[in-house]
């Protein structure tokens, strides 16, 4: 065997976990995310990267994503030609497949609301507003790049009193306004509760500089699911066109004979009866094995 | 007087329950779409561009309403998702979400089959099938079932037999069990570089880049790209020929065969091989026997063969398996014809 066919193999079965955590799966882990400071960010981007959390200040997603296994980044940086700037990224196989640049026009941070806030973790509600988001492509991946970043763990259940917070994205006039609100559930006198809403901050306006973006036979490859995901098709189970459920079930021929019918004292019968029906039925008795 | 009353009364709880109602409907243009399984709501109709385009407080009043209305939506569409309480009865309300359905691309590709062993291909162009085995056999020494393999195997683990056979001209002073140790070593370690081989080639087939000059990136590398050029040009008819030049390109741009379509020995050169060569020629010529190609007719002949049993035997299984089914519903014939056989009944067959 040659030298360049050995295969390097982890020597401890902890390195061996740690690359089975990492090599491709059929049903994916949640994405993680990576944030980093540019050279000379400022505060607005920084505090909004904080929102979030972050460090490191070199710039070079793809050797960082192989390192820390993240798929998702977001850079912030601050020059005078694009001031308060933000990159949202996300890679596929260790490579880039989107970037948005946008530039923060306003931002209000979390600790300048005063107001009650929600737990760290909890899953937040997405709502997008505005045509813009389906008519251009652009914003049709940002909105798509967004969710990816804000939707966090995908969980089977979820606890109704537990949804109180709202991200909402609205796209008017070439911005994007990022608003985040804690749910206010009020008691209205049927089952649905109505909803209040309260400002709690970052609130974001922000406006979209370049882009790139993955090609459509890159971003196709990259939707494309394992065979193994795809929901099998169950036997003999039929809908029809309102919604209806039929089920074809196979059965043997029904002994009509032995239909056990309500259970009186009058109908019993007697033991030597019993015996003799038995004797009677035994040597017609189909054989069974 | 009692029945107006009665109506008035029903009229103002209809009332009550349409103010209730009212509280938590809302009107739009355009239904939202909703994916639940990532609590996602997306609103296509355009907000008023006119109004949010004012002063701070009022346009932050404005989307405030808006997410109000759009959240309402989505709550209430998650309040109609079949729920039940946490823990007992007095847990919390938990709602199960569906799968979430808003397609988002995957962060690595899907996971790549591994490629057959070296035996497994072999198996597949010959066509030889595994066959199951049952793992118990009958001892007939120890009057039991044992185990096919392993330890407690059936008719002793030849690797402590107190007795070897000489086999017939093998030297008598020659150590047998000695021999029998050192072939099984042989076995093993043969065994163990097969099986790292394979692992190899596994390994070599997962990272070899996969066809990759024209693998779809956003942005294309400059090599990239004149190498797509330069095939483009030369995919023609007349292999490039007439292809109009583009203003900076090279008056002769290598071409993907280096611009040749047929290759000529140098006129002065290796006169040994070129001598050789013709010797060769002639001998072919002059020779009686058909110039074959043993082991490939051999291989495809094997082949052929496969494939028309293959085909046959396809269409006899689709009649046979039908008639074989009847068969054994009737005459209730279990057992015996495939499969592993349960200890107790293969005993009594013996």
């Amino acid at each position: 065997m040659d030298a360049l066919d050995r295969v390097v193999k982890p020597k401890t079965k902890r390195a061996k976990r740690f690359l089975e955590k990492r090599e491709p799966k059929l049903k994916e882990n949640t994405k993680n995310a990576m944030l980093i400071k540019g050279g000379n960010a400022n505060l607005t981007v920084t505090e909004y990267a904080t929102f979030l959390f972050l460090t490191i200040c070199i710039f070079s997603p793809e050797f960082f994503s192989k390192k820390s296994d993240c798929s998702l980044f977001l850079f912030g940086s601050h020059n005078k030609k694009r001031p308060n700037n933000l990159i949202i990224g996300r890679m596929f196989d260790y490579h880039v497949l989107d970037m948005i640049e946008l530039g923060i026009e306003k931002f209000v941070s979390l600790k300048d609301v005063k107001n009650s806030k929600c737990p760290e973790g909890t899953k937040p509600m997405l709502i997008f507003a505005g045509d813009m988001f389906d008519v251009n492509e652009d914003y049709r991946r940002l909105k798509s790049l967004l969710i990816d970043f804000f939707r966090g763990p995908s969980v089977p259940s979820i606890r109704l009193a537990g949804l109180e917070y709202v991200l909402h994205f609205t796209a008017v006039d070439g911005k994007i306004y990022m608003r985040s609100y804690k749910v206010l559930l009020k008691k209205s006198g049927c089952k649905i509760p109505r909803i209040e809403l309260e400002e709690m901050g970052p609130s974001l306006d922000l406006v979209m500089r370049r882009t790139h973006l993955a090609s459509d036979d890159l971003y196709k490859l990259s939707l494309k699911q394992p065979k193994a995901l795809k929901p099998k098709k169950k036997k003999n189970i039929s809908h029809d066109v309102f919604g209806t459920t039929y089920g074809r079930i196979h059965m043997q021929k029904q002994d009509l004979g032995k239909l056990q019918t309500r259970k009186m004292k009058g109908l019993r019968k007697r033991p030597a009866e019993k015996s003799a029906e038995d004797g009677g039925l035994s040597p017609k008795k189909p054989k069974s094995t | 007087m009692a029945a107006v009353r009665v109506e008035e009364v029903l009229a103002a709880a209809e009332e009550q329950e349409a103010e209730k109602r009212r509280s938590v409907t809302v009107e739009k243009e355009l239904e939202l779409e909703f994916d639940l399984g990532n609590l996602l709501a997306l609103d296509r109709n355009p907000p008023a561009a006119v109004e949010l385009r004012g002063a701070g407080p009022r346009r932050e009043a404005l989307l405030r309403a808006l997410a109000r209305d759009n959240t309402q939506l989505l709550v209430a569409r998650l309040w109609e998702l079949p729920a039940e309480r946490a823990g007992g009865a007095g847990g919390p309300l938990v709602a199960r979400l569906p799968e979430p359905a808003f397609r988002l691309p995957r962060e690595k590709p899907p996971p790549r089959p591994r490629p057959p062993t070296r035996w497994e291909q072999f198996a597949r162009l010959k066509g030889i099938r595994r066959r199951k085995r049952t793992s118990l056999v009958w001892d007939e020494q120890a009057k039991e079932w044992r185990r096919r393999w392993g330890y407690r195997r059936a008719g002793g683990d030849p690797a402590r037999a107190w007795l070897a056979e000489v086999p017939e001209g093998a030297d008598p002073e020659e150590d047998q069990f000695a021999r029998l140790r050192r072939e099984k070593r042989e076995r093993v370690a043969r065994n163990e570089l097969n099986r790292l081989r394979n692992l190899a080639r596994a390994h070599r087939a997962g990272t070899a880049v996969p066809a990759a000059p024209l693998h779809p990136t956003g942005h294309q590398s400059r090599e990239e790209l004149g190498h797509v050029a330069r095939v483009a040009r030369v995919s023609t008819a007349s292999l490039g020929r007439f292809q109009p030049r583009l203003p900076k390109e090279p008056v002769e741009p290598p071409s993907r065969s280096g611009g040749r379509k047929r290759r000529f020995e140098p006129l002065l050169g290796n006169l040994a091989a070129e001598r050789s060569r013709q010797l060769e020629l002639l001998r072919d010529m002059s020779s009686k026997k058909p110039v074959l190609d043993i082991t490939r007719a051999v291989n495809k002949q094997l082949r052929q063969e496969e494939a028309e049993a293959a085909a046959a035997k396809g269409k006899k299984q689709s009649q046979r398996g039908k008639r074989g089914r009847r068969q054994q519903g009737a005459g209730g014939v279990s057992g015996g014809l495939g499969g592993p056989v349960p200890p107790s009944f293969a005993g009594t067959d013996r």
